[in-house]
């Protein structure tokens, strides 16, 4: 038996048994947030597994060399597939704790395994002082290239479901190696190398695939506990709840915090409602959540809200999950409420009857589909569909934060013919957040507000109106379908900031 | 099949390059062929002229005009004839649909372009093309500055263009991944010289490089490019940079159909230069349909009036004489001779073809004849069940593929009026045959059946997006023997051209893109209304001209 190369063995084995502790705790970081708490366990969790494989080592007493290649088999099998499962678990299953903490003690344990196997294995080759003294060096510097390695090239050039892939690969390979280099003490290394060869196979075909997998939202960090997940073909939905209450994101960015999501909806709602000539027939383009329409729902005179949102897991969502649903009051319950599950530059272009007030509550333009949302060419069609005494109002983003884009979406309305009122409220999850107010023609009277409003006052609302200097206007382009500036101006501001 | 001794390998290597070949075969994974079929059938009615002699019919019909082919310059003939008040006009077209390489399609999921798909937005507000876009709603106003403006859902939408190289999609044509400081310092060397020729006007006020090309300046300042290949002028300018090499080969490829060796520097020169005027490209770059200029075809269509445009007659002989021309023709279907008497006649048709239907030249071949040159396309539409996808930048109008001999697709459902960019769409992939040898490569093209084609397509598709065939749901192929005239050095300001513009004896008037030396749609438009033109004054009617 080649001592030098079992060292190696040591080695490789050493790091993969850290990598998949550092995966996973990067994953559970990643997917639930609390990374003190999720590595803290993690770690704690893999040490303490890695306890029971050392006390387990004890009743194996036969064919320990044979043991010692399929626990290696084990460990390349659940150590490589570990993140793409999870992520899987994470994406389409409730148990993801479950298989968390069930993967990080099956992982931990076979890894436990791996060293008193091997000290066995070696210790009638070699004095135990150098034993002991080797293969702990041996152990130790594979945790070190491992936790070197793993956030400086593994996790930025490989992301965490192929470094997976591929260390379990590394482990199947040591596997079989083994079965070379313990050739002499197996009993049966055929029947070994042809298991270890069928996994490496598989894992080969993981890391081919690998992309595909990766697609599952690993480059999103909650800062909460997630409570709630789900992919619809056009977005992905989570739900996360702190102690304060909880928020909604879609595909990783936040659309509300129950904490102070009535100041957004407030402003974004009551300044058209007030100013409408009828508010009878509302449209709501976006606004899934049902947010929005709480706030049209308080006005008595409301006789149709008809909600337009592409996605129904978003309408399912504000209808069915009981936080939000307690939320938005009912409001999709409500039987003056239509909820339309349609593209809505599709459902403006083709539909014909007019609106008293259309509320634009769409997501921020950060691609070219939703860019073109906040196009001449949208608000043209947008226009055609508003009554003639009509208010609309349109959700802008930050007017500080991304002061061209802000400036933009109210140039861009002017363009297509509207007379803007553009306005901003302060909205702590998000910052300081804008709006513009549109009509076909300028002087609008306005009517009291509705009573019972948290944010807005009579005293107050004027102040909307006001921009400091540091979010006043700025000269800008037009977007327009052929040219998209918006979505350039909004990377660009808003990265310089995230 | 093309040859049974060529590999898959070797076929995808001869038509669209080692890189391709090799990167889809690195992919192939059995796979059952997509449904479909080659579309094309001009070749067989055509190559009819070059057979024995056709029957004559005994009675020739009497008419005022006739106008032969009704591709966009037979069209715009009619067009502009309709508009004069001319009112016995017949239009003859050998195809069962008109628009020649305009044509275009329909399926359940989107009509789509055989040919030409998109038209640059007129610079000035002038000229006929200008009259037939506000006859179609196009056009919005005038700027500032006195550029013409039109409406947003018929200009290319953002996101426009995007270029496949090693694994992921770009934003833009120029491929500027990786690309270096002195390859950056080139590509705005070469956009300042083309904005310098873009400005340039002679001591008349003439664009040195206009639209259509025979408002160009004559000053041999610039006609003198002609002489040249845009790859030599390339090269002794100290244009070196590979990347810019490449946009410039795949701007000749994609206007020309052939390559930067193939083509004159002034016509090189001119696709830079013409569709603007010094201050570079335009937002308002291009205007496009999701049936391509077969939108236009439509629109000039809808002015002729309902039965004039007559399909399946072919033409075969025009005998100019006094007073008119015996024009002699079959019904391609039925082979039933057919004859007209036209006091008029416009024949607008490519001039290889004209070559053996007028008859004073099948008894002696034009001289200028072997200066056209007219090279071969395929055009393919593949239908998808759903979007394609891609890595890195996202799906755009046009989506090239940076090394490959194709041209790369054209979404047709890109100015659909929705957000959500999902669900069935057709793709029109463009293959020039850019080969210097037309003959050799027209050859090739023909020679090539749909299971090839379909190979051809999806190994090129596969290369970018290796889902692609799990999608694809139909494919038809269109394959052009002589799709495009080239603009070879010499031809733009030779003789050739000029000569085969004249009229035969005031009755006889020639029409179609080639006369330009380009085959775009505002030469053919051009032609078209020329020989209309003339035709007015044959008939002696005044008209103001439209050009």
């Amino acid at each position: 038996m080649n001592k030098t190369l079992l060292f190696i063995t040591v080695l490789v084995i050493a790091t993969c048994g850290l990598i998949y502790e550092l995966i996973v705790g990067t994953l559970a970081s990643y997917l639930l947030g609390d990374s003190i708490t999720q590595f803290s366990t993690v770690i704690g969790g893999y040490l303490f597994a890695m306890g029971i494989g050392s006390w387990l080592s004890r009743f194996i007493e036969r064919g320990v060399p044979q043991r010692f290649v399929e626990i290696e088999l084990g460990v390349a099998l659940l150590g490589g597939a570990c993140a793409p499962l999870l992520f899987l678990t994470f994406a389409l299953t409730d148990v993801f704790r479950v298989a968390l903490y069930g993967s990080v003690l099956a992982i931990g344990t076979l890894v436990g395994l791996e060293i008193p196997l091997l000290l066995r294995i070696l210790k009638d080759q070699v004095k135990f002082k150098d034993l002991v003294s080797q293969v702990l060096t041996f152990d130790y510097l594979g945790a070190l290239a491992a936790s070197i390695s793993f956030p400086l090239f593994f996790v930025p050039k490989l992301g965490l479901v192929r470094t997976s892939l591929l260390f379990g690969l590394l482990n199947a390979l040591v596997g079989l190696w083994s079965t070379w280099l313990l050739a002499p003490v197996l009993a049966h290394p055929t029947r070994l190398r042809v298991k270890a060869v069928l996994l490496s196979l598989l894992l080969v075909v993981g890391l081919v695939l690998g992309d595909r997998l990766t697609s599952f939202s690993e480059e999103h960090l909650y800062a909460d506990e997630v409570v709630h997940a789900t992919a619809s073909p056009y977005q992905r939905i989570v739900v996360t709840r702190s102690k304060r209450g909880f928020s909604l994101y879609l595909n990783g960015n936040l659309q509300f915090s129950s904490v102070d999501e009535y100041r957004y909806h407030e402003a974004l709602v009551h300044p058209a409602m007030v100013r409408a000539g009828r508010v009878e027939r509302v449209l709501v383009l976006g606004g899934g959540d049902g947010l929005a329409a709480r706030e049209i729902l308080r006005y008595p005179e409301v006789k149709n809200v008809t909600l337009v949102d592409l996605d129904p897991a978003m309408t399912g969502l504000a209808s069915n999950y009981g936080e939000l649903v307690a939320l938005n009051g009912r409001a999709l319950a409500d039987p003056r409420m239509h909820v339309v599950n349609t593209d809505a530059m599709k459902y403006l272009g083709e539909g014909s009857e007019l609106w008293d007030v259309i509320v634009v509550d769409f997501p921020d333009p950060n691609n070219f589909s939703l860019g073109k949302l906040y196009t001449t060419g949208f608000y043209k069609l947008l226009k055609k569909r508003l009554a003639p005494d009509g208010v609309a109002v349109i959700q802008s983003t930050s007017p500080l934060f991304a002061r061209r884009s802000f400036w933009c979406v109210d140039t861009t309305l002017k363009a297509a013919g509207f007379w803007t009122l553009p306005y901003h409220a302060l909205v702590p999850s998000f910052g300081e957040w804008g709006y513009v107010l549109v009509a076909h023609e300028g002087t609008l009277p306005r009517r009291p507000l509705p009573a019972e409003l948290r944010f807005l006052s009579e005293d107050t609302h004027a102040t909307l109106f006001h921009f400091p200097t540091d979010m006043a206007r700025l000269p800008v382009e037009v977007n327009r379908l052929n040219n998209q500036v918006l979505v350039h101006y909004y990377e660009e501001e808003w990265s310089r900031w995230n | 099949m093309v040859s049974v001794e060529l590999t898959r390998r070797e076929l995808v290597a001869a038509f669209l390059g080692s890189a391709v070949a090799a990167s889809a075969c690195r992919r192939e994974r059995p796979r059952e062929p997509v449904p479909g079929a080659l579309v094309d059938r001009a070749v067989d009615v055509g190559h009819k002229l070059r057979g024995g002699p056709l029957p004559r019919a005994a009675e020739a019909q009497p008419v005022d005009v006739l106008v032969v082919g009704a591709g966009v310059a037979g069209l715009s003939a009619a067009w502009r004839l309709a508009a004069a008040g001319v009112k016995d006009v017949r239009v003859v077209e050998l195809e069962s649909e008109p628009g020649g390489t305009s044509r275009s399609g329909r399926n359940e999921v989107s009509a789509y372009p055989w040919g030409a798909h998109y038209l640059p937005a007129p610079l000035v507000d002038a000229g006929p093309v200008m009259r037939l876009l506000r006859e179609l709603d196009a056009v919005t106003g005038v700027d500032a500055e006195g550029y013409p403006t039109f409406a947003e859902e018929l200009l290319i939408h953002e996101p426009e263009e995007r270029v496949f190289y090693k694994g992921d999609w770009y934003e833009g044509l120029y491929l500027r991944a990786g690309a270096s400081a002195a390859d950056l310092a080139e590509l705005a060397r070469f956009e300042a010289r083309m904005n310098a020729f873009g400005a340039a006007r002679d001591a008349k006020g003439r664009k040195a490089f206009a639209v259509p090309s025979a408002l160009s300046s004559d000053d041999a300042e610039w006609t003198a490019l002609d002489q040249g290949t845009m790859a030599r002028w390339l090269e002794a300018e100290g244009f070196r940079s590979p990347r810019l090499r490449w946009l410039v080969d795949y701007a000749c490829r994609d206007d020309y159909g052939t390559t930067a060796e193939g083509v004159s520097a002034w016509a090189g020169i001119w696709y830079f230069a013409a569709r603007q005027d010094g201050k570079g490209e335009r937002s308002e770059g291009f205007l496009s349909w999701p049936e391509g200029n077969g939108r236009l075809v439509k629109q000039l269509l809808a002015s002729v009036p309902a039965g004039q445009v007559e399909r399946d007659v072919l033409v075969h002989s025009v005998e100019p004489g006094e007073g008119g021309c015996r024009v002699d023709a079959v019904e391609a279907g039925t082979g039933k001779p057919r004859a007209f008497r036209a006091r008029q006649v416009v024949l607008a048709c490519p001039r290889f073809v004209a070559a053996h239907v007028v008859a004073p030249w099948r008894q002696q071949r034009p001289e200028w004849l072997g200066a056209f040159q007219y090279g071969p396309w395929v055009v393919a539409n593949l239908t998808l069940s759903d979007m394609p996808r891609s890595r890195g930048f996202p799906l755009a109008w046009d989506n090239v593929f940076y090394e490959s001999r194709s041209l790369g697709y054209v979404v047709a459902t890109h100015q659909a009026p929705r957000m959500d960019e999902r669900g069935p769409t057709v793709l029109t992939w463009y293959l020039p045959l850019a080969g210097l040898d037309a003959k050799a490569e027209r050859q090739k093209v023909l020679s090539a059946g749909y299971a090839d084609w379909e190979g051809l397509v999806m190994a090129d598709m596969r290369a970018a997006h290796p889902g692609i065939a799990e999608q694809a749901r139909r494919l038809e192929v269109m394959r052009w023997g002589h799709a495009m005239v080239r603009p070879v050095p010499g031809f733009m300001w030779g003789p050739a051209r000029f000569a085969a513009q004249e009229s035969l004896g005031d009755v006889l008037h020639f029409a179609h893109s080639d006369l330009g030396g380009m085959a775009l749609f505002e030469e053919a438009n051009w032609f078209g209304v020329r020989a209309a033109e003339r035709v007015l004054k044959g008939l002696g009617r005044a008209a103001p001209s439209w050009l």
